[in-house]
C-alpha cells in the first residue's frame, strides 16, 4: 500500500511524538517527525511529502521560511496548522487538508 | 438577516469507548464530518460521560483553549504545571494549552458518572504560556437570567481565555425570555440546550440541540418549559 507520507513539524519533543504516534495509527498514513527547522528541510529535501504538519511552539518566521522553503519546491503539498497537540483533532486536519 | 444552523441532538457524533461515552458536536477523533468541523473558533464541543473511576489519562495539548464544565460529579484535574484540582457541578475550568501542557482527567468518584462538556476555543494567539484557571460560579446568578462564566478579559467575570470569546449560562423557569446581544461585530452564537425546550430566533430545540446564529445584533431566547442552556459566544473569523 502506498502510504500517504506526512512531515510532522513541533518544538516539543513529547506530544512531537504523540503526533506521530496518533498518524501512524492509520495505516494509510506514515509520519516523519522533526524539531528544528534544519531537520524539516533535511527530511523534505529527501522524500516526497504530500502534507506538512505545523505544531506547537514553532515562531512565525520559522512557519514563514519553512512554508515557502516547502511550496517553491513542491507547489501541490499542502501545509496546515495542527491545533491541540495530538489531539482529536488531528485526523480531521488530515482528512481535511488531502481532500 | 440572521444567518442560523440547527444541529439536532441526535445527529452529532459518538463513540462509545465502554468507559466513555462522548457525543461529539463537531469532527473529532473517530468521527469525521466535513460538514461539522466548527463553529467559528468553536471547534469541539464533546458531552462526555466518564465512568466511576475511570478516566482521561496523561496526554498533551499545544494551542488551545480548553474549557471544561462539569454537569454532574467531580472530576480530578492534574496538570505539568503542577496544578490539581477537583472541578465539579457549578464549577468551570479553562486552559490555555499554549506552547504545551500534559493533563488528566480522573472520576475517583468509585459509583458515580460524571458528566461534563469539553469545549476546545482557537487561540486568537499562538505559543502563549500554558495556565490553568478554575472558578466556582454562584448557581443563582443564572436562575431567568443569564450569567457570564467566560470572558476575553482578566477583568470580566468568568474565567477568561486568548479569544473575543463569551460563555453565558442560563437556567430559566417556563415562559421566563430575554434578549442577547452578541458581544461583539463577526461574531456568532452556538447555543446549546442543556435540558428543556427553548425557542431561539423562532427556532425550537430540546435537550442537547443546538442552533448556530450569526450575523447579526441580537436574538430573542424562550424558554418553553424550565430550562438550561449554554451560549458560546465566539468570532466566525479569526
Amino acid at each position: 500500500m502506498n502510504q500517504t507520507q506526512i512531515l510532522v513539524i513541533g518544538r516539543h519533543p513529547e506530544i512531537l511524538a504523540t503526533v506521530i504516534r496518533l498518524v501512524n495509527n492509520n495505516p494509510a498514513w506514515n509520519a516523519t517527525g522533526c524539531i528544528t527547522d534544519e531537520e524539516a528541510i533535511s527530511a523534505f529535501d529527501k522524500q516526497t511529502f504530500a502534507l506538512v504538519l505545523l505544531g506547537g511552539g514553532i515562531e512565525e518566521l520559522s512557519e514563514d521560511q519553512l512554508s515557502a522553503y516547502f511550496t517553491s519546491h513542491n507547489p501541490d503539498i499542502k501545509i496546515v496548522q495542527h491545533y491541540g497537540g495530538g489531539s482529536g483533532l488531528l485526523s480531521a486536519e488530515i482528512y481535511e487538508a488531502l481532500g | 438577516m440572521a444567518q442560523t444552523i440547527l444541529h439536532k441532538a441526535e445527529t452529532r457524533g459518538h463513540a462509545n469507548h465502554g468507559w466513555l461515552s462522548s457525543y461529539q458536536s463537531f469532527s473529532f477523533a473517530g468521527y469525521y464530518n466535513p460538514d461539522r468541523m466548527q463553529f467559528g473558533a468553536l471547534r469541539v464541543l464533546n458531552d462526555d460521560t466518564v465512568d466511576a473511576g475511570m478516566g482521561f489519562g496523561k496526554h498533551p495539548h499545544d494551542n488551545m483553549e480548553i474549557i471544561s464544565i462539569p454537569l454532574e460529579g467531580d472530576l480530578e484535574h492534574k496538570d505539568s504545571m503542577n496544578n490539581v484540582a477537583v472541578i465539579k457541578n457549578g464549577d468551570i475550568q479553562a486552559m490555555s494549552a499554549g506552547t504545551g501542557i500534559y493533563h488528566s482527567e480522573y472520576n475517583n468518584d468509585r459509583a458515580s458518572q460524571v458528566k461534563f462538556l469539553q469545549i476546545w476555543i482557537y487561540p486568537n494567539k499562538k505559543n502563549v504560556e500554558p495556565r490553568y484557571d478554575q472558578l466556582t460560579l454562584n448557581l443563582e446568578d443564572r436562575h431567568n437570567k443569564l450569567q457570564q462564566v467566560l470572558s476575553p478579559s482578566v477583568d470580566d467575570a468568568g474565567v477568561w481565555i486568548h479569544q473575543d470569546a463569551w460563555f453565558h449560562l442560563g437556567k430559566f423557569d417556563k415562559d421566563i425570555n430575554t434578549e442577547y446581544a452578541i458581544k461583539k461585530q463577526g461574531n456568532g452564537v452556538y447555543a446549546f440546550i442543556l435540558s428543556g425546550q427553548v425557542e431561539i430566533n423562532g427556532e425550537v430545540l430540546n435537550t442537547r440541540d443546538a442552533l448556530g446564529i450569526w450575523d447579526t445584533d441580537q436574538f430573542k431566547i424562550t424558554a418553553l418549559t424550565d430550562a438550561e442552556f449554554l451560549l458560546i459566544d465566539v468570532p466566525m473569523e479569526f
